[in-house]
């Protein structure tokens, strides 16, 4: 009986709620703030998030400009960037994705779909040449493929409207360029995929940085060169086995489990 | 006179900036949109210097009945007219896609291109068909329940064509590559900003209808429509929240990051899915399947229950999408064990929805509206329960990256979304364009059964294909090497794409037939049919027996 009553006052309470649509919408708005504010908040600041690795460093302009391409093709809602801690994807495709191998993407691209397969790790596996043709016409090289063609790739020259500004944006979100790289983008841009231009200290500047021609025609710059030269860099920054050794000790301090 | 010269002054100023901006801009993506809201200023400025009547001609154009109408029902007309219209493009580029997965000829470089063409599917079907059934419903449920018209009519009027607008920027953005690269929020920082006013709007005139309510009480529906607009508020501008690169460009950057970036766009992904597909959705349900069943809802403290919990635990759900991934181990167990808590409160609504029938269960056979929303909630039940079982790490290993996940998406989509809409569309129709009867009944009944086939098969094949390649990744040899080449698993696929898309094709089939049904409707016309649920009857066996004399 007691329990009877107790239960109605509840309900009687909300009544309240039902005949005010302030209170309504706020305790609304109250109810969907608590989840996203325990989840996302604590990412930004709780330290270990992160791991702090050797080699990571900012786009080049080049690698920026061929991951612009990258997102304005969609090519997200085929590929993922994020290899999970499993032993087949692990052989398959190399070591697991870190956190902070992303952590000057603006945005992610850990994708949601493996039509293709991941290209966390792609950079490298492949010739330039390779790429080129597997991009022009997937199928002369993977007769499965179920890829788009995307010759025209190869057709359009590269055009950044202005690629200090694209990169003075990216500073604005806290990727860490330096006043240098700004001032130097437009050169940087053309300078890496040219290889009559003089690179200058491109290379010091942007460790591990590939300068050449990607895309086999050394007259000009394509946006071909610059998806290229962002796929061939995709997960070769970071020394993984280093920081693996790194990850395994703080997990055993921790008690935390290793992925399978 | 002066208010007209005041609207040309505007429109004329968006002319000349749109015209600057053509101008100024590098990009020529952006170029063509603002070209886009240049044809729409010029539209204005010549729809109001020849100050002719456009509510009048829109009456013509959508055979609205003459005369003020009791409720203000202009804008829910218009709203079921472009539900219709978008559902069938978001459907038919739903069909294309899955087409050139399987037949990878049909992708035409570059406007043509998968990868475009997807979120242009995605963005229509939930944002254009699933938005305009929830403006519409929402416009028509709120004044019916608080027993007066809208709030502010004009402002009505500004949400429903502003929120075209977004569409039709949003949709050609994908096909000329303006994309923020983040799954259902592809539009970029102008077009965002656009929703967000188009959406405070719609907020206040929301909020303002339900002030001017005859009623004591907010009544239910209205709760879910309140929480889906709030809530999409919310999470629409926090993650879209980028660094224009220029005023006159339109690529920007993410403000997050990285993992940070990934868990703010999969905690608006996750309830993108949460109050757009369902909340929204639960609201139409809470207020058309009584109406159409003749009975009250089932649990009034049920529903107190369900919103509540609903609201509050979805919110967590997100992280279920970054399972194994670089995201902390504590935020993926946090949203494992808050999608998994999910089904019951998701369970409590398909409850109230299916036992409001107690009593009218009979209608199952004889109304082929009530069978609609029968099995819209049966399929909300499933995904609902298949949604937490997938994100249950254990499972989600196997499945993540694979189709099995499209499956689950569509059998929800379709199943629930999908034929909730059709079933309030058709309750609609004949009460808005005051017609004693839909055209046909019987179509209904061949829409429905397309439609419930084609979800079979797209779920059925989408199942087989996902466990299939999570199988076929993971599957070593005795020798201790992987047995399967990427592009092995690939291959395997084909005959499930196939299937697939034959199963959309069905469901597109299902969706033209409604689109003829309801325009014979409006038309005015009415089908010579053999009503539903007769009993035969033979006229000639109805007689005594009599013995015949014999010869």
């Amino acid at each position: 009986m007691s329990k009877n009553a107790q239960h109605s006052d509840v309900f009687e309470g909300h009544k309240k709620l039902e005949k005010n649509v302030t209170l309504l919408a706020a305790a609304t708005l109250l109810v969907v703030a608590i989840g996203g504010i325990v989840e996302i908040a604590p990412l930004f600041w709780i330290d270990n998030t992160i791991e702090k690795v050797e080699g990571m460093r900012p786009y080049t302009p080049l690698e920026q400009a061929g991951r612009d391409i990258y997102i304005r093709e969609g090519c997200y809602t085929c590929h993922s960037q994020m290899i999970r801690p499993f032993r087949d994807e692990v052989e398959r495709y190399g070591h697991y994705s870190l956190a902070a191998e992303s952590m000057y993407d603006h945005p992610f691209q850990w994708g949601s779909k493996r039509t293709g397969p991941d290209l966390a790790r792609v950079g490298g596996k492949y010739s330039d040449d390779w790429h080129v043709q597997h991009l022009k016409a997937p199928r002369s090289v993977v007769p499965e493929s179920i890829m788009p063609n995307y010759s025209f790739l190869a057709e359009a020259e590269l055009h950044v409207a202005d690629p200090a500004a694209n990169l003075t944006a990216l500073r604005r979100v806290g990727v860490p360029y330096s006043d240098t790289a700004i001032a130097q983008a437009s050169s940087d841009l053309m300078a890496q995929a040219n290889p009559d231009a003089d690179a200058g200290d491109l290379a010091t500047r942007y460790p591990k940085a590939q300068v050449r021609d990607f895309d086999g025609d050394p007259g000009r710059v394509t946006e071909m060169d610059a998806l290229v030269a962002y796929l061939q860099m995709l997960g070769t920054l970071v020394d993984v086995n280093s920081a693996a050794a790194q990850e395994v000790l703080t997990k055993s301090s921790q008690g935390g489990e290793q992925g399978r | 006179m002066e208010s007209v010269v005041k609207r040309l002054g505007v429109w004329a100023l968006v002319l000349l900036a749109a015209i600057a901006a053509i101008a100024l801009t590098p990009d020529s993506g952006f170029a063509i949109h603002m070209g886009i809201v240049a044809l729409v200023a010029v539209i204005l400025i010549a729809v109001t210097a020849t100050s002719y009547d456009p509510m009048a001609k829109a009456q013509g154009i959508f055979k609205m009945p003459p005369g003020p109408s009791r409720y203000d029902d202009d804008v829910i007309r218009w709203g079921v007219i472009a539900t219709m219209f978008w559902g069938l493009a978001g459907l038919l580029a739903g069909v294309f896609i899955a087409a050139q997965l399987a037949f990878p000829q049909l992708n035409f470089e570059p406007y043509l291109n998968f990868g475009r063409v997807r979120p242009l599917h995605t963005s229509a079907v939930i944002f254009a068909f699933g938005g305009n059934a929830l403006l519409a419903t929402s416009f028509y449920v709120v004044q019916r329940t608080c027993r007066t018209t809208l709030a502010f009519p004009g402002m009505a009027r500004f949400v429903f064509w502003g929120y075209q607008l977004f569409i039709v920027l949003a949709a050609t953005g994908y096909l000329l590559g303006i994309s923020q690269g983040k799954e259902y929020a592809e539009p970029e920082w102008y077009v965002d900003l656009w929703l967000t006013v188009v959406w405070l709007c719609y907020l206040a005139v929301f909020v303002g209808t339900l002030l001017r309510r005859h009623e004591p009480h907010i009544y239910v529906a209205n709760w879910f429509y309140l929480a889906f607009i709030v809530t999409i508020a919310m999470l629409h501008v926090v993650n879209n929240l980028a660094m224009p690169v220029s005023l006159l460009g339109g690529k920007s950057y993410s403000a997050f990051a990285g993992v940070q970036d990934a868990l703010t766009q999969w905690w608006y992904g996750h309830n993108a899915v949460g109050f757009f597909l369902t909340a929204g959705f639960l609201a139409m349900m809470y207020y058309f399947v009584p109406k159409q069943a003749g009975r009250p809802v089932y649990s009034y403290r049920l529903s107190i229950i369900h919103f509540w919990s609903l609201i509050f635990l979805y919110i967590w759900a997100g992280p279920h999408h970054l399972h194994y991934t670089a995201l902390p181990d504590w935020a993926q167990t946090l949203g494992m064990v808050f999608s998994v808590m999910l089904w019951m409160p998701s369970w409590g609504g398909m409850i109230n929805g299916l036992m409001t029938l107690n009593g009218a269960w009979d209608k199952v056979r004889t109304d082929p509206i009530i069978r609609m929303m029968v099995l819209a909630l049966a399929f909300y039940g499933m995904s609902t329960f298949e949604g937490p079982m997938l994100s249950i790490k254990a499972v989600n290993s196997l499945s993540h990256y694979t189709d099995w996940t499209i499956g689950h998406v569509h059998s929800g989509a379709l199943g629930w979304n999908g034929m909730i809409t059709f079933a309030c569309v058709y309750y609609l129709v004949p009460r808005l364009w005051q017609k004693e009867r839909l055209y046909s009944l019987r179509m209904i009944n061949w829409h429905f059964w397309l439609a419930t086939l084609g979800i079979v098969f797209y779920a059925s094949s989408m199942w087989v294909a996902g466990i299939t390649q999570g199988l076929m990744w993971r599957e070593y040899g005795s020798d201790g090497y992987l047995v399967n080449s990427f592009v092995d698993t690939v291959a395997a696929l084909h005959p499930m794409y196939i299937l697939r898309a034959v199963g959309g094709l069905m469901y597109l089939s299902g969706a033209i037939i409604m689109a003829y049904n309801i325009w014979m409707t409006i038309a005015g016309k009415q089908r010579v049919e053999a009503p539903m649920g007769d009993t035969a009857h033979d006229d000639a066996a109805d007689r005594p027996i009599v013995a015949e004399p014999a010869e």
